[in-house]
């Protein structure tokens, strides 16, 4: 943990307005150097409910949500009202205040609108501040804000407070409510930002802030984005025009920033009746010739098990985005969890072949949005791209020449009409579409309107020219050869190791963990090491093929290994151990299932007690240490 | 473009170039009515104009989605229910193919019953046949969506409870632009009215009335059908909703009771399919997108220049 970082947690009520608000100061403090990373957590309502937004900055390069934080913006729950009949949606008045406190770090600032929210209603209030040295300031933004005629704009107030308290200039706050806000609402929006400063400046003495923001510098541009942003581009560039999809959180949001864009790019986005048509679309629209995705969430992942069948037996390569939140049936619709895992590897009937990759950050979730589409269409394969609600979620920034890549639209082995001209056909004039003998197993296809290509895609087994097949010989000659694929792209993975390595490569621990933990787990590494305790860490990022001999070179490295996920079954555990064959003594869990993802500080407990201590009690967290089971 | 050559291609088409050569043979059984949409198909397609590599078939499961192993156009024989999706999107991605989807009434209006309403109501540019044999054929022969109340099956052994589906009013409620039915027994009659299918902009769905000798034996759909709009008996004007929906609803009912009407029973013109409604208002490319990947001289937009500011 270093002291040199402002972590803002701005809380209140679903529809206060917290994600902009907090989005704004996020992108105010990236543009004056710093690293910034968001951290979201709201309940499954629409209005109303206990909702914040941590926003950590740092002059140092960040890629978790810390441990705590240092400085709460706590506006009221005013949406949970309704203002015609006074009414409360709940008993949150007070929420905002004093759901928060327990992780308020030493030393740290409130600020809370003493228009809405009494601190004398929480018990112990005064108490608690005093044991913990924090710095109270209450404000009545929501009066100030009235004042001006809009009480809505009661956020923009916090932050006008929240630039007084932390010494930071408003201009880059001000630069971006000229960027984002219409005219109308522009102007007394800037106003209030300017009175809250002014106000709290003259009233207090905060020359010498009790948590000030950072300073830092960046080398170059750089952009503020979301998993969910990052794999959308990542699928645009790629080629990808068209997706079909039906809402579910939160690959929804993958869903709205394609749908909103494509058509900027002559592309076509569909909004369908269910997630079978949603997955069957992408299917279609690939066999006819077009890059397409679709996505959903576990749910509804779980009807699309279908057609990702029919893609793996004709052969269409189609990309499938898959947000996982806590599960199962609906689950906790706003959770993070990583437990579709094994539902995303094994859903669909036979001996299935697809692609799975598990990007761990805003930057893998772009190269590996790119990577699940070129393996689909290089290898005519489904590919999945499985993620979380966090990383789908949280912001962060990454350069911009990050993006700066070359197009690739191409669609992988597909033949001209010259070259079908070539190829082997059967005596009726049918193109062999599904050739057995072909290197990597990947049969050129042909695109329907295409003269001399005509071919039939079943779901059934079916011979070299698509017709159905059941004869043993050609059986066998079709699954081996749909089978090599897999092993192909083993190979061309191995090219190149995707997976994120941390901490000395000689440690004597070792930590593995997929997916959005990678950032975490990595902090923990490093005050690990810090702490004189040798410990490394491997992010894996594809599921399927795995890395086995990336993974097993690693484990065979260190003594013991701490396998960390947000599951309660230990999933990913489960999948190394399946892999690998055997190091089961070797490797022991962490797990959190609570509905929040893991701070550092719970990694570095758990490891401590866990491996170093070698009692396995991680509690005191919301967290469970799974010990080793030999093999 | 050179790259998708056989779309729009002019030329007498023989009806043999549809049939796949030596193998497969149908393996339907005798008498089934499946082959007279088979054989009604290979007659439509070459007066349309249209030849096997410009035509997409996609199918469903059942014997009736076998349809396509014996009509050799570029095909998909999806999954159970599943065929309009797939064939809308392959419609929207190159609108300049020929599309048609077909299967059977459990796969069309049971299983894809969600499909079916919402790819009528979209009014895709496509044709939708469903073989209508009141049954489930390729399961052996249990009680589908369009069995009659009291059929009795080995699923429904004391005779099933439930009213059929009423699939000529459900498409029309749902917003098809044209609907039609036709029967295995009128060769003539069906041929014209695929033509018509296939020739029509939008969602045409024609429920073909198709025989299952082996499983459905009650069915009454030897009987001698009637074309609604040739007899006099049967004055409606078929684009008109309201008179093509009380006209539905009597041959709905009467089915069951043995008297088979036939004929288009809606036709709107007028609508435009969802494609042209789609570039309408900006959501599809008026060049079919599937065409742009071969396109040499394209210039692909990257996010870095298009998206990325508003992220600084
Ligand atoms: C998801 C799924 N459920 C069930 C089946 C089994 N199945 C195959 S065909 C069929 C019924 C076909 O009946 P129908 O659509 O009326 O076509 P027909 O065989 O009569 O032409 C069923 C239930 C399947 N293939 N897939
Ligand atoms: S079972 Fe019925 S529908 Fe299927 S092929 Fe035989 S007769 Fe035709």
């Amino acid at each position: 943990m270093t002291d040199d970082e402002l972590i803002w947690r701005i809380s209140g009520g679903s529809g206060d307005g917290i994600a902009s608000t907090s989005q704004n100061f996020a992108k105010a403090l990236m543009r004056s150097g710093l690293n910034v990373f968001t951290h979201r957590h709201y309940p499954s309502r629409i209005r109303g409910g206990h909702t914040y937004t941590e926003v950590r900055a740092s002059a140092d390069p960040v890629e978790s949500r810390g441990d705590g934080y240092n400085f709460l913006l706590a506006l009221g729950d005013s949406f949970a009202r309704n203002p015609q009949e006074e009414a409360v949606y709940g008993n949150e008045e007070i929420k905002p205040l004093s759901e928060n406190l327990d992780e308020l770090r030493e030393g740290g600032v409130i600020v809370y609108d003493e228009g809405l929210l009494d601190a004398s209603e929480i018990p112990n209030f005064d108490e608690r501040v005093e044991e913990n040295n924090w710095h109270v300031y209450p404000l009545d933004l929501r009066g100030l804000a009235r004042d001006q005629g809009r009480e809505v704009m009661r956020n923009t107030a916090g932050v006008g407070a929240t630039c007084a308290l932390t010494g930071m200039a408003l201009d880059h706050v001000q630069d971006l409510m000229r960027d984002a806000m219409p005219e109308k609402i522009l102007e007394p929006n800037l106003e209030i930002l300017q009175i809250a400063y002014d106000q709290v400046k003259e009233e207090y003495d905060v020359d010498a802030p009790d948590v000030s923001v950072p300073t830092g510098e960046h080398d170059e541009e750089q952009l503020l984005m979301s998993g969910s942003d990052a794999i959308s581009y990542g699928a645009i560039d790629e080629g990808c025009r068209f997706i079909a999809g039906y809402p579910m959180t939160p690959w929804t949001e993958v869903f709205t920033i394609m749908t909103q864009n494509l058509p900027k790019l002559g592309g076509i986005s569909e909004q369908v009746e269910d997630e079978i048509a949603a997955a069957a679309l992408a299917v279609g629209a690939s066999h006819a010739g077009v890059k397409a995705m679709s996505g959903s969430s576990g749910g509804g992942f779980a009807l699309m098990s279908e057609p990702l069948g029919l893609a793996e037996m004709t052969e269409t390569p189609v990309v499938l985005v898959e947000a996982m939140r806590a599960g199962p049936s609906t689950g906790m619709p706003t959770k993070p969890e990583q437990s579709d895992l094994e539902h995303v590897l094994y859903t669909s009937q036979g001996d299935s072949q697809r692609v799975v990759l598990a990007p761990g950050t805003v930057e893998e979730a772009y190269e590996q949005s790119r990577l699940a589409f070129r393996l689909a269409y290089e290898y005519q394969i489904p590919s999945i791209l499985l993620y979380d609600q966090k990383l789908g979620g949280e912001l962060k920034n990454v350069p911009k020449s990050h993006f700066d890549r070359e197009p690739n639209p191409t669609l992988g082995k597909t033949l001209s009409e010259d070259a079908l001209a070539d190829e082997p056909h059967s005596p009726d004039g049918k193109f062999h579409r599904f050739q057995h003998d072909v290197e990597d197993g990947v049969s050129p296809r042909s695109i329907p309107g295409q003269k001399g290509g005509r071919f039939l895609a079943t779901g059934n087994e079916h011979d070299p020219t698509g017709h159905i097949a059941e004869s043993p010989d050609n059986r066998v000659a079709q699954i081996d050869r749909r089978t090599q694929k897999l092993e192909a792209i083993r190979d061309d993975l191995n090219q190149e190791d995707t997976g994120s390595y941390a901490g000395p490569e000689d440690a004597e621990y070792g930590i593995l963990t997929f997916g959005s933990q990678q950032g975490t787990v990595e902090e923990a590494v490093g005050r690990l090491n810090d702490a004189g305790i040798s410990v490394k860490s491997y992010g894996v990022s594809d599921m399927l093929p795995f890395p086995t001999e990336q993974v097993r070179e690693f484990v065979e490295s260190v003594d013991e290994v701490l396998v960390v996920e947000m599951t309660a079954s230990g999933q990913f555990r489960g999948l190394v151990q399946k892999n690998l064959g055997q190091y089961g003594e070797k490797l022991s869990s962490l797990l959190k299932y609570n509905g929040n993802p893991f701070e550092p500080a719970e990694v570095v407990d758990g490891f401590e007690a866990a491996i170093v201590e070698g009692d396995g009690d991680a509690s005191g967290h919301q967290t469970t240490f799974v010990p080793a089971a030999g093999d | 473009m050179s790259t998708f050559s056989a779309i729009g291609e002019e030329r007498e088409i023989d009806r043999d170039e549809y049939t796949p050569g030596v193998e497969p043979q149908p393996t339907w059984c005798p008498g089934c009515g499946d082959f007279s949409v088979l054989k009604a198909l290979k007659q439509a397609l070459p007066e349309v104009g249209r030849t096997p590599e410009e035509t997409l078939l996609c199918t469903g499961i059942g014997c009736s989605g076998k349809l396509n192993s014996y009509l050799d156009t570029y095909g998909f024989h999806t999954i159970h229910g599943r065929s309009l999706p797939v064939a809308r999107a392959a419609k929207l991605a190159n609108p300049d193919l020929e599309v048609i989807a077909a299967g059977g009434d459990g796969d069309g209006y049971g299983i894809g019953g969600n499909h079916f309403i919402h790819t009528a109501r979209e009014n895709h540019d496509m044709t939708y046949i469903v073989f209508n044999n009141e049954i489930f054929g390729l399961t052996k022969g249990q009680t589908s969506p369009t069995s009659p109340k009291g059929h009795k099956s080995k699923t429904q052994p004391h005779g099933s409870a439930k009213e059929p589906i009423k699939p000529l009013s459900m498409s029309l409620n749902a917003g098809a632009s044209y609907v039609a039915r036709t029967a295995a027994v009128n060769p003539n009659q069906a041929k014209e009215i695929l033509i018509e299918a296939i020739e029509h902009d939008g969602f045409a769905h024609v429920d073909f009335l198709t025989q299952c000798p082996t499983w459905n034996k009650d069915a009454r759909q030897y009987v001698p059908y009637i074309d609604v709009n040739e007899s006099d008996d049967y004055e409606f004007d078929k684009t008109d909703r309201v008179e093509a929906a009380e006209m539905m609803r009597e041959t709905e009912e009467s089915l069951y009771e043995g008297e088979v009407l036939t004929g288009r029973f809606y036709v709107d013109e007028e609508r435009p399919s969802y494609g042209a409604e789609k570039q309408e208002i900006g959501e599809m490319p008026e060049e079919p997108l599937a065409e742009r990947y071969w396109d040499d001289d394209y210039e692909w937009e990257r996010s870095h220049d298009m998206f990325l500011d508003k992220h600084a």
